[in-house]
């Protein structure tokens, strides 16, 4: 490792002792708790008899599989664990999806976990399934999937009418899983299916498009229309095996490239496949000496509240993150409500961009200009989000806050070096977009426990709707009913904010994950490095205008 | 004078002969064969010169080999040390016929000693009591049963056989003939009365050219394993100050007969005075043996001259060099104990058959102090061609007790990994109640049984199975070429926990840990429910690695050789094999196969494809590092296929021949 260091440490006013500190730690350390929990139960799967099914057919569950395909002792960055959480399926979605290293490369890992309805593809999962290829095509990560599904799930809702005047999907939009496995080729990202059981009709097409194909022995079955289909279409009497089984893949149709003897032996072909891709990353890797921070990460614990009414000087957060605390601050005494500045990560020098504060125009032109000195040097982006969106009022939009904000986010929409996102507390309206939300191609976002993410704060929307229904109340000259308001008020908040809270988010997988505050650093370090298998390159399409 | 010295010796012996030398302003010349070439005494000497060759026979056992390689060194006088050519009075005869000095008796005593029978008869003659014995097969009943089959020129065992019955006679003697021939290029083999249950004790004397003779009083070495010494000590805890004047008088009897120069030992056997007070202890001549014992440093460590410890080898080259010993039998005193263990590679489990390998780790004791006489070093090969001793370890001590003990501490905290050695059966020995009270007998290994195999207990196999993960997870963070820096094995969610599975002798652990935020491992075992434990790294470096584990500060070296941990520890060496995380599914060696133990050659094959065989028989029988292995049908079968013929060199492990079982249970 390289890099001279001349970036000082920054220096903490933070104090452990304060009541409101300890509050904030009492009440995130309660959220984890319960993360801790759900993580438990997306661990746990279809349930130990759905596992001891599988165990009597000689079967690992699927967390067992990745961890023996991954390197000894190497880090593995779960994506998505709690997608859909509070819905009607299984935490996790019956899918377990993230970056680790094999045989010395990182890759996507992607697997079914065939203990949930035996590894059906539910709305949830094909969402989880498509972040993922996501992720392996934009940071170009050689794809590993783990199939062993039972096909799409075809179970209607109970209430058919509800369902086609509400679901807005169509088949005639699917298929998509299939492109882009082969797009991936195309690009040069090497796919890897192991097939671990059934991959049948539709799902026949996963190791189908895949650059390499490894089935076991008495336990994959691919085919397109299984022995009761076969009998319907054309009389055929058959069995599982002979139609599909992994030995006539390898030996008479060519569609199995390995033949494993048992599961083991697959993960260890697979890790020789791996091995051979012949594989280096395109970004340059960590440079920079990779010191632990000078402060304790033990402490972003305690700097965000609950009900994110406290401000926070996000340079504590930098303090815990960045390697030996050492931050260069970039314009300090200018547009102060948004902190930008140069550190490192585990030796990955990055750009830091925090909110302190509402985004004003001065602020917003100095994001802009931060932006394209980053592009300039190939230096890929954090967004630590703070963020209640741009200030408004007569004054702010006269002095064209709107055109202001649209630098900073014409600047995020055509950065091209990584971005990373990591919602702190809230993110709020054009504020999450400016701070490269999900929709700025932003290749990877992480939450802490009290992140909130919505159009606007949820006591503002209620007071918006109520002051709305005011007016047209007033124009229509009904008397307005204050006491129906204040009830109907309450609703849209409470609705607002459970709409706006972490897990819902992350449920949906509008982000990669809830983390624990402590582990921002390394999950930003892993996220980075995963970054780096691609090239890391800013846009060049001008000089930086000074703003 | 000497000026230069050639050693006609390899290993720890020629390491001691050089050592000694030097001290005395010497210079050195050692002679080494093929496999001997990296090996410490080479280093040490002042000059090396090859011997061109492999086997014993083409290297230093070829007396005008050696001679040449005397003469063009330049050297002026030749030590023999022991075994090899150091009893062959030809050879003597010829150092000195080359105008060059030769550090032992004159050949005339070598001569007259070397025939066991003829040593016998002078023996009888100046009074010192024999056992019957005959050169007579057929005389075997006069002898009387049980009797021993000794080759006349042989030592450390080697052509040696025990018969307790007159059937067993004639495959005895045909098979001591041919260890006999090979070993020492002298078939004569003679039969002795065998005695159940004696100790095994010698009388050091020494005498110059000038009459001066004294007895430095007596070794006792009875603990013997295939008929070779493995535990020496001095005094022996039998031999009252009244037994000891009396077998050192017969010693200096046949000394003073022989007209005898330089170091040699008078061997008895001695009967009785198992109460301790040597009062009703019988002795019997056995032989002479006229040259340094392997087991001198037990004299030279309780001996005093006129005040001053005795080096055995000074007074060789001292005595070789004309002078006079300078003292007599009044200045030489006995002062406390010490004992000697024999460190082989060799499998006690295994019949204490050699096991041959790399000596991957070699560490010695530095807590206790004590002496090691070693011919290897980290990385030294231990071969067929060549006897397997390691080293000699010697402890010294005020009591018989501390000593013994202070030697078992010294062998257990001796770092010795890579092949398999008898060092833990040494320790064990060392301890038994029955060695402590000096109940010491030839028969000592059979009758008390020391255990042949150290079993470490649980938590010790524990131990050191979470030192050996956690030292490998220290390497592999180290190796990895992504995310360094990262915590080990860091995880954002429940994923199962970190694996290794070590085998452990037969037990196989299963570590599963898992790094804690704090850097702490939590660490659980597959094989055992609900035992947790913690597990901080203090330290990890590429030799070892400093942990607290649940409260205990444990230091160990570890080191990794193939699958192999060799982990030296709190609780001495223990050796785990890692299992492979992903077993190899192709066939393992056909059912019925007959592999051989160890490299060797295939001296006789006594089937034939086609053959009906019976489990117990014996299909071919093999020589490996001098020894004689019976290679047996593992099960009654055909025999399908042979794979070897006479003569053919094979490796360890190579497949000799295979059994068609039939009907054999499938053992998958």
């Amino acid at each position: 490792m390289v890099g001279i260091v001349e970036a000082r440490s920054l220096e903490s006013r933070l104090d452990p002792r304060a009541a409101q500190f300890q509050k904030n730690r009492t009440d995130v350390l309660e959220q984890l708790a319960e993360i801790e929990r759900l993580l438990q139960e997306a661990a746990a799967g279809g349930g130990p008899k759905a596992h001891a099914r599988l165990a009597g057919r000689g079967k690992m569950p699927i967390r067992e599989r990745i961890s023996l395909l991954l390197d000894p002792d190497t880090p593995f960055l779960e994506l998505n664990p709690l997608t859909a959480w509070h819905s009607k399926y299984t935490v996790g979605g019956g899918l377990v999806a993230g970056i680790g290293t094999v045989s010395g490369t990182e890759c996507l890992v992607m697997g079914n976990d065939p203990s949930v309805l035996g590894g059906a593809i539910t709305q949830f999962a094909g969402k989880k399934i498509m972040r993922a290829l996501q992720v392996a095509r934009e940071n170009r990560l050689p794809y590993i999937q783990f199939v062993e599904s039972a096909g799409g799930d075809l179970r209607g809702d109970p209430d058919p009418e509800r369902t086609l005047i509400t679901q807005i999907e169509h088949f005639g939009e699917s298929g998509r899983l299939f492109y882009e496995i082969t797009e991936l080729s195309k690009l040069g990202i090497p796919s890897v299916s192991l097939v671990f059981g059934s991959s049948t009709a539709g799902g026949a097409y996963q190791p189908g498009m895949s650059d390499y194909n490894i089935f076991i022995r008495n336990q994959s079955k691919v085919f397109l229309g299984g022995p009761p289909l076969v009998k319907m279409a054309t009389g055929e009497e058959s069995d599982d095996e002979t139609l599909g089984g992994a030995q006539m893949h390898a030996e008479v149709s060519g569609l199995a490239d390995y033949l494993a003897e048992d599961e083991l032996d697959g993960l260890r072909i697979c890790r020789e496949v791996i091995s051979h891709l012949n594989w280096s990353k395109l970004g340059p890797g960590p440079t920079m000496p990779a010191d632990e921070p000078v402060h304790d990460p033990e402490e972003l614990l305690g700097l965000v509240s609950r009900d994110l009414r406290q401000p926070v000087d996000v340079r504590e957060v930098i303090a815990r993150v960045v390697d030996g605390s050492r931050f260069e601050e970039f314009k300090a005494r200018y547009g102060m409500t948004l902190i930008c500045g140069w550190a490192s990560v585990h030796g990955f020098p990055v750009g830091i961009l925090g909110n302190n504060g509402t985004l004003f125009s001065d602020s917003s032109e100095k994001a802009a200009q931060f932006i394209q000195l980053c592009n300039q040097i190939n230096v890929p982006l954090i967004f630590l989000h703070n963020i209640t969106g741009y200030m408004v009022g007569r004054e702010y939009e006269h002095s064209g806050i709107v055109k202001n904000g649209s630098k900073m986010i014409n600047a995020v929409s055509n950065s091209e070096v990584p971005h990373i996102s990591v919602i702190l507390g809230s993110s709020y309206g054009a504020g999450n977009y400016g701070m490269s939300g999900r929709g700025f191609n932003t290749r990877f976002t992480f939450l802490w426990p009290t992140a909130k993410i919505a159009i606007m704060g949820p006591k503002q929307m209620a007071g918006v709707i109520g002051i709305v229904r005011r007016g047209s109340a007033a124009r229509a000259g009904i008397e307005f009913d204050e006491a129906e308001e204040a009830e109907r008020a309450a609703g849209v908040e409470d609705f607002a904010e459970r709409q706006s809270l972490a897990l819902y988010a992350t449920s949906r997988v509008a982000d990669d994950g809830v983390i624990d505050p402590r582990d921002t650093r390394t999950t930003i370090a892993a996220a980075l490095s995963a970054c780096h298998s691609n090239k890391v390159e800013g846009s060049r399409s001008f000089g930086v205008f000074r703003m | 004078m000497i000026s230069k010295l050639l050693i006609a010796n390899r290993g720890e012996i020629a390491r001691r002969v050089i050592r000694t030398a030097h001290d005395m302003g010497i210079r050195t010349v050692a002679i080494y064969a093929e496999s001997d070439a990296d090996a410490p005494f080479v280093t040490d000497a002042g000059e090396a010169w090859s011997l061109d060759g492999r086997t014993s026979a083409e290297t230093y056992l070829d007396a005008a080999k050696v001679l040449d390689i005397a003469k063009r060194s330049g050297a002026d006088a030749v030590h023999p040390g022991y075994g090899f050519l150091s009893e062959n009075a030809g050879f003597a005869r010829a150092v000195m016929d080359a105008g060059m000095t030769w550090v032992g008796p004159p050949p005339e005593a070598v001569a007259a000693m070397g025939d066991k029978l003829s040593a016998k008869r002078l023996a009888d003659t100046v009074g010192v009591p024999t056992l019957a014995s005959s050169t007579d097969p057929a005389a075997a009943g006069d002898v009387g049963y049980p009797l021993l089959v000794k080759a006349a020129a042989g030592g450390g065992g080697k052509g040696m056989r025990v018969v307790a019955t007159p059937d067993e006679l004639e495959a005895a003697v045909a098979a001591a003939r041919r260890e006999a021939g090979t070993s020492f290029g002298d078939d004569t083999v003679f039969l002795e009365r065998y005695l159940g249950r004696p100790r095994h004790v010698e009388i050091q004397i020494l005498g110059d050219a000038h009459g001066g003779l004294v007895h430095l009083g007596e070794r006792e070495c009875s603990i013997q394993r295939r008929h070779q010494k493995i535990i020496e000590e001095a005094p022996s805890p039998v031999v009252t100050p009244a037994l000891r004047a009396q077998m050192g008088e017969a010693a200096l009897r046949l000394a003073a007969a022989l007209d005898y120069q330089s170091a040699g030992t008078v061997e008895f056997l001695v009967d009785g005075g198992g109460d301790g007070d040597g009062e009703d202890a019988t002795f019997w001549f056995l032989e002479v043996n006229t040259r340094l014992q392997v087991e001198h440093p037990v004299t030279e460590a309780v001996i005093l001259v006129a005040g001053t410890p005795l080096d055995l080898v000074r007074e060789q080259l001292r005595v070789a060099m004309g002078e006079p010993l300078g003292y007599t039998q009044d200045d030489v005193v006995l002062r406390g104990h010490a004992v000697e263990a024999r460190l082989y590679a060799e499998d006690p489990g295994n019949d204490f058959l050699p096991a041959i390998g790399t000596v991957v780790a070699w560490e010695e004791s530095t807590s206790p102090t004590v002496r090691y006489d070693s011919g290897v070093h980290t990385g030294s090969v231990v071969g067929v061609e060549f006897d397997p001793m390691l080293a000699k370890v010697i402890a010294y001590a005020p009591t018989r007790t501390e000593a013994a003990l202070r030697l078992a501490l010294a062998l257990e905290r001796t770092r010795v990994q890579g092949l398999v050695t008898n060092r833990d059966f040494l320790v064990a020995t060392l301890r038994t109640p029955a060695f402590l009270a000096g109940d010491t007998t030839t028969d000592f290994i059979d009758r008390v049984r020391p255990p042949r195999r150290h079993q470490p207990s649980d938590s010790q196999m524990r131990t050191a199975a979470v030192l050996a993960a956690l030292w490998q997870q220290g390497q592999n963070r180290l190796a990895a070429t992504a995310l360094r820096t990262l915590p080990s094995g860091w995880r954002n969610s429940a994923m199962p926990p970190q694996r290794l599975d070590l085998l452990v002798g037969d037990d196989t652990i299963g570590v599963r840990y898992a790094i804690r935020r704090d850097g702490a491992f939590d660490v659980t075992f597959a094989s055992v429910d609900g035992f947790a434990s913690t597990a901080t790294v203090v330290e990890h470096r590429a030799d070892g690695i400093d942990a607290v584990l649940d409260g205990r500060r444990v230091s160990a070296s570890v080191r990794r050789d193939g699958a192999r941990f060799l982990v030296h520890g709190p609780d001495g060496d223990l050796e785990l094999i890692e299992q492979p995380r992903f077993p190899d599914p192709r066939a393992e060696l056909p059912s019925g196969g007959l592999q051989s133990p160890m490299p060797g050659r295939v001296l006789e094959v006594r089937a034939a494809a086609g053959d009906r065989v019976a489990k117990g028989q014996v299909l071919v029988v093999m020589e490996a590092m001098k020894m004689e292995h019976h290679l047996a049908a593992g099960a009654d079968g055909v025999v399908a296929e042979v794979r070897v013929a006479v003569g053919d060199q094979v490796d360890g492990g190579a497949l000799l021949l295979v059994v068609d079982v039939p009907d054999a249970p499938d053992e998958a």
